[in-house]
């Protein structure tokens, strides 16, 4: 089939434009990370007069980075490994069973996903504090706070994928190995689970991905020490200078982990979406 | 069989003939899919449903920061917070409405224009040329980058001397007149639709690229033998087969950008909040903690949640009605 000449310059067009579009504000991280404080605080230019890399040590010590980094890192994988293992055997039951309240749990879940996160951030902060009180366990400026308010962030998208992913293997399967005699969880662990990897790292990608740019939540239910990368880097904004150098080196290197693993897993990511959109 | 062996041997199972453990346990795993149900009940309760409960009775109450220790004992009120919210003669109501009509003319604007660009780009990639994969690597980078790291980079670039937009118009392109400001003013609301959209459209350009995924190829190759033009195939073939991910993909776009608190919040911080740029999560939040109202805010968040609602089943129903009549 070969290519009309309008369809080659709409091609061409859009890919140019959606390019420098997208280009833009990374052309801007990359140049401005490494020039000094006295360049980014001048007139803007395209390239550096004087490349340093100083913006790149310097972040660690102007705010508390790392422990940042780190706060976000346990954070995320925590709320990720959890919301992995709940939304499994959720989309298990779901996939497998035809049981009565099954419209309903399925229903209330997507639902929740079309709630304005400022109607329950409120309440949840009020109940997190009187949880607090109550037992003992913290809630409030802590990480565990945090880990399970993500960790539901993403369970619906989660379960409705993997559910899609288990219904696309034949139940023949897992039925085999049920008289087999490894039992329902057997099935899963055996046959479902395998089968299942690319929906697994696409959900887990996904999930990490929601945790890791959450703002709303992290802003209220951390302080300090437990404050998480976006928080943090919105702290160097907030001294006498703004040092727009540093804060893009800080956004490149919080950035460039998470957009590597995407781009390197995002096969995955869209055929996990395509059979979820199958279903 | 290896399963039932051992179950022989042992004392409970001598009587048992040699299939009745897989029989019993098809009887007796009813429970079983309530079981793997529980943790993500026990959370969607805790996180989700319980707090928004809690969140309708807040609304009813006084809760000012005076009861904020001892909030059970707050005044209650009726629907008195939802009367001064809805007042658009008092001052609350009349920026809630401001609010609300920002918020509505932004959303239209992010979700089309971002709709446009992804089915453009998702197009555009489609047949093979060389360089197709990179294009499509760059195209995700928006999405994958954590969204305040690339809001914070549009603040930069939106600043009003040291900022590249700036630069761009009046030093490059050389637009006449003086460098305005982007993040106060009047022009606060176009910087939150291009910085919106740029985060936004490369999300529909991966469901719609997934989508396309499944349109078969013969298709295609059979309406060009029909002679039809590229913008013709794109009509009848491509839309109609994207139609299953275009109802949900709209449907997502319009519920984020509608809640969209993170482009506000990082633009314009918690000191300066133009009033072109106030998106309604970002009023609701202000309103909620700079004055520790908490009954105004959970009024706010409940008429949100309803317009959206509203919305939403408005949406499916003509949607589905749409696809009964086709």
């Amino acid at each position: 089939m070969r290519e009309t000449t309008g369809a080659r310059v709409f091609r061409i067009v859009t890919v140019v434009v959606l390019s420098l579009f997208t280009l833009f504000p990374i052309w801007v991280m990359i140049t401005s990370s490494v020039k000094p404080l006295g360049e980014v605080l001048d007139s803007f230019t395209w390239w550096p007069q004087h490349i340093t890399f100083q913006p790149y040590i310097d972040i660690w010590r102007t705010v508390p980075l790392a422990q940042y980094f780190a706060n976000s890192l346990i954070v995320c994988t925590a709320a990720t490994a959890v919301s992995l293992v709940i939304a499994v055997f959720a989309a298990y039951a779901v996939s497998r069973w035809r049981f009565r309240g099954r419209g309903v749990f399925t229903t209330t879940v997507l639902s929740t996903q079309m709630f304005p996160g400022i109607l329950f951030l409120l309440p949840l902060f009020l109940i997190f504090i009187n949880v607090t009180q109550a037992t003992g366990i913290p809630l409030i400026g802590t990480r565990l706070g945090l880990v399970i308010t993500y960790l539901t962030f993403s369970l619906p998208f989660s379960i409705w994928m993997l559910a899609g992913y288990f219904d696309a293997i034949p139940r023949d399967l897992d039925e085999a190995a049920k008289v087999d005699g490894t039992g329902s969880m057997g099935a899963l662990w055996h046959v479902l689970l395998p089968a299942a990897r690319p929906g697994l790292v696409a959900v887990g990608i996904y999930s990490f991905m929601t945790s890791w740019g959450e703002l709303l939540f992290a802003s209220v239910l951390t302080n300090g020490p437990t404050q998480t990368l976006a928080i943090g880097l919105q702290q160097y904004s907030t001294q006498v200078n703004v040092y727009w150098n540093q804060i893009m080196a800080a956004s490149l290197v919080v950035s460039v982990p998470i957009v590597v693993a995407f781009l390197l897993l995002q096969r995955s990511f869209v055929a996990g979406l395509t059979a979820g959109a199958v279903k | 069989m290896s399963a039932t062996a051992p179950a022989r041997i042992s004392p409970g199972h001598v009587t048992d003939p040699p299939d009745a453990a897989p029989r019993r346990r098809l009887r007796s795993r009813w429970w079983l899919p309530y079981v793997l149900l529980v943790p993500a009940v026990v959370f969607e309760l805790l996180v989700h449903l319980i707090p928004m409960v809690t969140g309708i009775w807040i609304s009813l109450v006084k809760l000012t920061q005076q009861y904020l220790r001892n909030w059970s004992e707050a005044p209650f009120l009726g629907l008195g917070n939802y009367r001064v919210s809805l007042d658009v003669h008092g001052a609350v109501g009349r920026a809630l409405l401001q609010s609300f009509l920002i918020t509505c003319a932004f959303t239209v604007l992010v979700v089309g224009i971002a709709w446009i660009a992804g089915m453009a780009a998702a197009v555009a990639l489609q047949r093979k040329f060389p360089g197709r994969g990179l294009f499509r690597t760059l195209f995700l980078v928006p999405y994958a980058i954590p969204i305040y790291a690339g809001i914070i980079a549009w603040k930069f670039m939106l600043q009003k001397d040291t900022g590249a937009l700036n630069h761009l118009l009046f030093d490059n392109l050389g637009l006449p007149g003086e460098k305005p400001f982007w993040l106060i003013g009047g022009n606060a609301f176009w910087s939150l639709v291009i910085v919106a959209i740029w985060r936004l459209w490369p999300f529909a350009f991966l469901m719609l690229m997934a989508g396309m995924q499944s349109v078969p190829e013969d298709l295609y190759e059979a309406s060009a033998v029909d002679g039809a033009k590229p913008f013709r195939q794109w009509r009848s073939i491509t839309v109609p087969m994207l139609r299953p991910v275009n109802v949900v993909l709209v449907l997502v776009m319009f519920l984020w950008t509608f809640n969209d608190f993170n482009t506000p919040f990082v633009l314009f911080g918690k000191t300066a909040q133009p009033p072109a740029g106030d998106l309604i999560s970002f009023h609701i939040y202000n309103a909620s903690f700079l004055t520790f109202n908490f009954g105004y805010g959970s009024a706010m968040s409940v008429l949100l949640l309803l317009f959206l609602l509203v919305v939403t089943v408005a949406y499916l129903l003509f949607v589905n009605r749409r696809s009964q009549r086709a």
